[in-house]
């Protein structure tokens, strides 16, 4: 008697569980917010059972100049109790594949931050983001024109820019630049000819994190820009037959090489790695002498090195290209972050966070609190505040620089479609290694047109 | 609940129930929430996948029947058969590497001497830490720039272990195996630790010295061990991901892309859901194939003791 009853209360007990288990599991349905459990308290736009309807939420990103974003959102929070946005804060690979699958479940937050591109317009094809060309026309109207219309697609504005400018700098070393006894390079041959005696002189003349491999677009984007202007890559994105053919960027991919086998980024740079700042790092320690990388790197030089950043850190434009084409104020990067609205948040969310676009990006606060951390707002007619700002020298050049330029091309894994994006990638990666020759990437990038 | 009622209800069918369970052993009611665990969170999402990689899926539209061309796109693909012949090799390296550290390791563990327990903790360290943490670590170690060698400048130290195409497969199979070796030592020291020390009495009466004793009797008496430990490794380093995602991203180049990476990049990097399904369906099926095939060649699933005469 004992053990049938032992069994008939494990087996009672068992079935409950199951049941409990299965039930769970039925319950959710695809309008639930199914990131609750595993990221807290995460708002969603969609769910109509949030407290109050004017609730809104948005994912940002962690380092570099977000926590003025973080901090821009505290404020709104402060002054709108009925309106709140919940933030949350991802590191950037960790967002960039979380972000996707929850648009395309249409469990992404109110604000979607994107870079714009090909991730745009393939929300936009979906119908995934709304069209907010009325709704900010006056913050738009406030943006420097080249950046704002990475956001606008046929004529519709789908996305606006939330934060700092992002230009690609060449930075240096002064003291190394002066121990050996030369000038920065101005021209592709007095960089050969750096390269040549800075690695003479056992330092490694250019800082390239390999590892993440995303820093080594940013010298095919230049040095094609340089060849054969900006036209070359447009050609890539119109989707023209063989566009990857073009003579600019196998000259690009052959002075690259050329570059690798000279010792110009030293003989470990696949082992370093950019989301730990070594890149910076090995400039900073002195055992680099330049760096080509995003704007933002001038915040992790002062917090990693204040010393160093603010004695011996030098800032220029990326070298001329003799017989090039294209024009050397060009320049590469990411215009801004951009935020879009989630076309399947409710009615009270969105509005919410047009309220927050509108009142909140870029007003008085936002510009102090950006430029304080040495960051430059794609915002017009700044100069008298940036002249009189902490960082006026170099706020003041990459200011100036994104003003003048007559072409800011966006990042092309930003701009190309994500598989095209990871292709790219991985061949440019293999061009750095010498695994493969300029013909074999031009080949294999021609296919995935 | 319920279960209060429930002892009342059941006590008429217990000479049924008496009979059957004296037939089966245990009442099947007793799997019934593993097996419902396992059909929701492992026989569902497998389905799934199964039908994705028939389907064109960019992660954010509708999913587009396709039919048997992504397979054939994707199994001739040359960077999928790239991938599958690397991580070829890593499996085979991988075991190469560890069954033998982790079964001397496991021997050497199973003695009773005090100093030996001493080593056995340290041994085990690597078990408690996570994957993660671990390809993080070794990364910064592995740094030519700043890693160990900046500590101690010796010649190979310094050597670029995980920016070289050539090196970064066979490093990453050096850490995976500092990783998993404690744990399969822990297994062998518990298949030598079950060995009746009559059988070593014997042997030392028939003149076996110490190899012999391993050769003879150690060796045959950890058979199933061996299996399992070995099933464990095999499938264990082919679908192996973390530790080298986390320790070269599938780089320098593609040297690292192993069919794991493969399907994570090409699912959640490049968006291409019906490609990467392909690769994950793969994958299921050599792992069962492998495991499968290892049971039955073994004839472990008879599993009959190994100790008749004892």
């Amino acid at each position: 008697m004992r053990h049938t009853r032992l069994r008939a209360v494990t087996t009672a007990a068992v079935a409950a569980v199951a049941a409990l288990t299965l039930a769970a599991c039925g319950g959710a349905s695809p309008g639930d917010s199914t990131d609750g459990s595993t990221d807290g308290n995460t708002s969603d736009g969609d769910d109509g059972d949030s407290a109050a309807g004017g609730e809104a939420g948005a994912w940002i990103l962690t380092g570099g100049g977000w926590p003025v974003t973080a901090a821009s959102f505290e404020r709104w929070n402060e002054a709108n109790a009925d309106q709140q946005i919940t933030v949350e804060e991802f590191e950037n690979d960790a967002f960039k594949e979380k972000i996707r699958t929850s648009v395309g479940s249409g469990e992404a937050p109110t604000l979607i931050m994107n870079w714009t591109g090909g991730t745009l317009a393939d929300y936009v094809a979906n119908s995934q983001v709304d069209d907010i060309t009325a709704e900010t026309e006056d913050l738009v109207s406030r943006v420097m024109p080249s950046v704002a219309q990475n956001g606008v697609i046929d004529g519709t504005t789908y996305a606006v820019p939330m934060n700092d400018v992002q230009p690609v700098i060449l930075y240096y070393n002064e003291d190394v630049f002066a121990q050996a006894g030369i000038e920065v390079p101005t021209t592709w041959q007095e960089t050969l000819d750096a390269v040549a005696t800075l690695s003479d002189a056992g330092i490694i003349p250019f800082s390239l994190a390999g590892q993440s491999v995303w820093p080594e677009l940013m010298w095919i984007q230049y040095l094609t820009d340089r060849i054969g202007g900006p036209e070359v890559f447009q050609a890539v994105l119109d989707g023209e037959a063989d566009a990857w053919s073009d003579p600019a960027i196998v000259e690009a991919l052959t002075k690259i090489q050329e570059l690798v086998d000279a010792g110009g980024f030293g003989d470990a740079f696949a082992s370093v790695a950019a989301d730990q700042s070594a890149d910076a790092a090995l400039v900073h320690t002195g055992r680099a002498a330049m760096l080509l990388q995003g704007s933002w790197v001038y915040a992790t030089f002062h917090t990693d090195n204040p010393e160093f950043a603010t004695s011996a850190l030098g800032f220029t434009t990326f070298p001329t290209i003799e017989g090039g084409s294209g024009d050397p104020g060009n320049i590469v990067g990411n215009p801004a972050n951009f935020w879009s609205i989630s076309a399947s948040a409710s009615d009270e969310a969105k509005q919410t966070a047009l309220d927050y676009l509108n009142e909140f990006v870029y007003d008085e606060d936002q510009l102090t609190a950006m430029l304080d951390a040495g960051s430059v707002p794609p915002v017009a007619g700044l100069e008298d505040r940036i002249a009189q700002s902490d960082d006026a020298e170099y706020l003041e050049f990459a200011y100036g620089m994104v003003n003048d330029a007559p072409h800011f091309q966006l990042s092309w894994d930003q701009a190309l479609p994500a598989d095209q994006a990871q292709e790219l990638l991985t061949n440019l990666s293999q061009i750095f290694l010498g695994e493969i020759i300029p013909q074999q990437f031009v080949d294999a990038m021609n296919a995935t047109l | 609940m319920t279960t209060v009622e429930r002892p009342g209800a059941a006590t008429p069918t217990r000479p049924v129930a008496a009979v059957r369970r004296a037939r089966t052993g245990p009442s099947f009611w007793m799997a019934v929430p593993a097996l419902a665990f396992f059909a929701l969170f492992a026989l569902l999402p497998l389905g799934g996948v199964a039908v994705l990689s028939f389907m064109e899926w960019d992660g954010l539209g509708t999913p587009r029947w396709d039919g048997i061309g992504i397979w054939i796109d994707t199994l001739t693909d040359q960077a999928t058969l790239d991938a599958l012949w690397r991580t070829i090799v890593f499996v085979v390296v991988s075991y190469l590497f560890q069954a033998p550290v982790a079964l001397l390791l496991g021997v050497f563990m199973a003695g009773r001497q005090r100093y030996r327990a001493v080593w056995s903790v340290l041994y085990f360290l690597p078990l408690l830490f996570s994957s993660a943490a671990i390809g993080i670590t070794f990364r910064s170690l592995l740094d030519p720039n700043f890693g160990l060698s900046r500590a101690f400048p010796a010649g190979t130290l310094s050597t670029n272990w995980l920016g070289n195409p050539d090196l970064a497969l066979y490093a990453a199979i050096f850490v995976l195996g500092w990783c998993w070796v404690p744990f399969h030592a822990l297994l062998y020291q518990a298949g030598v630790r079950q060995i009746p020390a009559s059988l070593y009495e014997a042997a030392v009466l028939d003149g076996a010295g110490r190899v012999k004793q391993f050769r003879y009797v150690t060796l045959p008496q950890l058979r199933y061990t061996i299996v399992t430990s070995s099933t464990l490794m095999i499938v264990g380093s082919l679908t192996c991901f973390d530790i080298v995602f986390v320790l070269t991203g599938g780089g320098p180049g593609e040297a690292t892309r192993i069919l794991p990476l493969d399907m994570y990049l090409t699912g959640f990097r490049s968006y291409q859901m019906g490609p990467a399904s392909v690769i994950a369906v793969v994958l299921v099926v050599v792992g069962l194939a492998v495991s499968l095939l290892l049971n039955r060649i073994t004839g472990s699933s008879r599993m009959q003791s190994q100790q008749a005469g004892a």
